[in-house]
């Protein structure tokens, strides 16, 4: 795994076609850690020329954003725009739907100016231009896998095919929640509600969104957020299903088709 | 006599609803200042689209195709309006009869059917609400005046449709014993359901009988549609005029972009500007400080602000929110309800005591508790679901600010996130130093 970051680019005269903006999930959570690698090993096979900012990298202030305080999000947002604005940073991908959303639709008011993309459009645009090809590893054959849309690439960003397309890829069965696409349920932890208890009710979002799931008797939930990852793997535990059914990001099923 | 009953009605009819009309204009001006008078191709589109052809009804087929019967009934029957306001103003008898021939048959036909139509809809309207009980119909924000609101409106459209079928069935039966009040004889209208309904329900009755009855319903129909306009503003229901003007000034960006606050925007690059002066005067010493984010409805938008006229209560953000589904406090609906009721209360305090006045309660506190706020999570599926492009979600957002940033209540855990966030960039308590640690663990 070859993870060059921007400083060390930047030392050699080098600059990257593409910054990996990791996310905090993706660098700290633990089960997170797994996709950010998955995702790595996507790009070093496919000789993507990227970098991560590494230790320059900060939150990108969404929860605090969605949280409603605004001065630490632009704080958050003016410093990593610095730095980013230092490495004339032109392209990031992202591995979380909030930094995506976040960095695409509300960097640029603030000053920063940059085409977002998330990972699972960058491995839909790897496979399409034939740079990455799904051979030799797991087969995802005739198997069940169902999409669960996290609202801030879906609803927010309005990307749904994306995701589709690369579980297609794997010849497996998509099969569609009965809330999918502009009707997908959240998974409950948007809205910095990852990071706070639920408020009363009478029952967990991410329970009712795993009953949709388990509903379509998928083998896999496959998700494109480490937060929705964390909720919809909280469900299943909570059903006791987790040796049948398995929570797993699109870019770790399209890494373990191509044996990566 | 008539003529002049008629036009002291319709004028009485027109002006206070205009009264009414202006009122709710300058309730909905003491929103704050938000542009949106760009991209006015693609606004016109989304109205065309949203309102005039009730495209996001569509998610939901079977009450979709309902309403659509009733709406297209409500826009056609509008023609049949003109001419009852030229018949009343000049004390002729069906004036376009004669001029459009038949087209008029045609016209005429074509309301009744879609009158039928809207019928049996209403009363399934009725049925689905109060003996179906839909859950979304039965919330706690609609006991009292919503659900007598929605009973009300659904009522008076059955009278106004039985007034319309009493009016053209007496009007054949008379005309085809040349009774009728006009300058013609004997004949047939042949409009396509009271040329067999008319003769089925009054074929026995004398001619005087007939004229009450023809009159009962020209007079009920006219007299209906001027209480319906007048109620319009009092009632959830002028989602008919505002669908339109809301879906024209819709939020055309991305759904996950929230607003940027330009006032912390200037305070951020202060302090991150090592030369800024901080006693520097202020650029615009005139303006008076705002708050930051929402406390009352004065603090929010004036899209905020139409989007609570227009909302019709119809639930579809509640039974789609993810934090009602799970039984939490917050009901987008009811954000929208609480927003124009607090709004019709200062909009009177205002009138009645000056701009400004303060009557000591807020939309926070006073109508929307901090529970509900913090049961969102921000997953656009109300914004999503609203058949008129209300945004629930961006009053929930100010009204956090304002509880945030204002006030500094918010729920501990969300506090401990921030404090990190500030201390070591990351939601949770790690050092930015080891953000790349991951790349080196096996």
């Amino acid at each position: 795994m070859i993870v060059p970051t921007m400083a060390e680019k930047m030392a050699k005269g080098e600059s990257p076609d593409i910054l990996f903006w990791v996310g905090c999930a993706g660098s700290f959570d633990d089960r997170a850690k797994k996709i950010t690698k998955a995702i790595v090993k996507i790009l070093n096979k496919c000789q993507v020329d990227f970098a991560v900012l590494g230790s320059e990298e900060s939150c990108s202030g969404d929860p605090a954003k969605r949280a409603g305080n605004e001065f630490t999000f632009q704080m958050q947002a003016m410093m990593n725009i610095e730095v980013m604005n230092a490495y004339e940073v032109k392209k990031i991908v992202t591995a979380c739907p909030h930094c995506f959303n976040t960095l695409k639709n509300e960097y640029p008011e603030l000053g920063g100016n940059y085409e977002v993309i998330h990972h699972t459009q960058l491995i839909q645009d790897l496979i399409n231009t034939g740079k990455l090809v799904i051979e030799g590893g797991e087969t995802f054959k005739g198997k069940k896998i169902t999409f669960h849309d996290p609202c801030y690439l879906g609803r927010a960003n309005d990307v749904y095919e994306a995701p589709r397309s690369l579980i297609e890829k794997l010849d497996a069965e998509l099969v569609e929640m009965k809330r999918c696409k502009t009707k997908g349920l959240c998974c409950g932890a948007g809205g910095a509600q990852m990071f706070k208890e639920a408020e009363k009710g009478n029952k967990e979002v991410n329970i009712e969104r795993t009953e949709d799931a388990l509903g379509t008797q998928a083998e896999i939930i496959a998700t494109g957020c480490p937060f929705c990852n964390t909720m919809m793997t909280d469900g299943v535990k909570n059903f006791e299903k987790e040796g049948e059914v398995k929570v797993m990001d699109v870019a770790e099923l399209i890494a373990h088709a191509a044996d990566l | 006599m008539e003529i002049i009953l008629f036009a002291i009605l319709l004028s009485a009819g027109l002006g206070f609803f205009a009264y009414n009309a202006w009122k709710v204009r300058y309730n909905i001006l003491l929103g704050q200042k938000v542009d949106r008078s760009n991209r006015k191709g693609e606004r016109f589109k989304t109205m065309i689209l949203v309102a005039f052809g009730q495209k996001k009804m569509f998610s939901r087929p079977i009450p979709a195709l309902l309403h659509l019967a009733i709406y297209v009934a409500f826009v056609i029957t509008q023609i049949e309006l003109i001419e009852i306001a030229i018949d009343g103003l000049s004390g002729h008898h069906r004036f376009f009869y004669f001029k459009l021939g038949g087209f008029y048959t045609f016209m005429i036909s074509f309301i009744e059917i879609l009158s039928v139509l809207a019928f049996v809809a209403t009363l399934a309207f009725l049925t689905r609400r109060n003996l179906l009980k839909l859950p979304r119909f039965t919330m706690k924000e609609l006991i009292g005046w919503p659900t007598k609101d929605a009973n009300i409106i659904l009522i008076a459209e059955v009278v106004l449709i039985c007034c319309i079928f009493s009016m053209n069935g007496a009007d054949e039966v008379l005309y085809s014993r040349g009774g009728s009040h006009v300058e013609f004889a004997k004949g047939h209208y042949d409009f396509a359901i009271s040329s067999w309904m008319g003769p089925l329900l009054f074929e026995n009755l004398s001619i005087d009988a007939l004229h009450v009855i023809e009159r009962f319903g020209w007079w009920g129909h006219i007299l209906m549609v001027f209480a319906f306009l007048n109620y319009l503003p009092y009632s959830k229901h002028f989602h008919v005029l505002l669908a339109f003007p809301n879906t024209f000034y819709s939020n055309l960006e991305q759904k996950g972009k929230f607003t940027n606050m330009e006032s912390v925007t200037n305070e951020v690059k202060l302090m991150l500007d090592p030369n800024a002066d901080p006693y520097a005067a202020p650029a615009n010493p005139d303006e008076t400080p705002k708050r930051f984010g929402a406390k009352d409805v004065t603090d929010l938008t004036w899209k905020n602000l139409l989007d609570a006229y227009t909302c019709t209560e119809c639930g579809r953000c509640s039974s789609s929110c993810p934090a009602n589904i799970t039984g939490k406090l917050l009901s987008p609906r009811k954000i929208m309800m609480d927003t124009r009721d607090r709004l019709v209360e200062v909009g009177e305090n205002y009138r009645k005591h000056g701009k400004g006045y303060e009557d000591g309660k807020s939309l926070i506190g006073d109508y929307i508790t901090e529970e509900e706020l913090w049961a969102c999570t921000s997953c656009n599926a109300c914004v999503e679901e609203c058949p008129v492009n209300i945004d629930p979600l961006s009053i929930i957002v100010d009204l956090r600010r304002y509880l945030v940033m204002e006030e500094s209540k918010v729920p501990s855990e969300l506090a401990g996130m921030l404090t990190n966030i500030e201390n070591n960039g990351a939601p949770w308590q790690f050092a930015q130093t080891e953000r790349l640690n991951w790349a080196n663990e096996d």
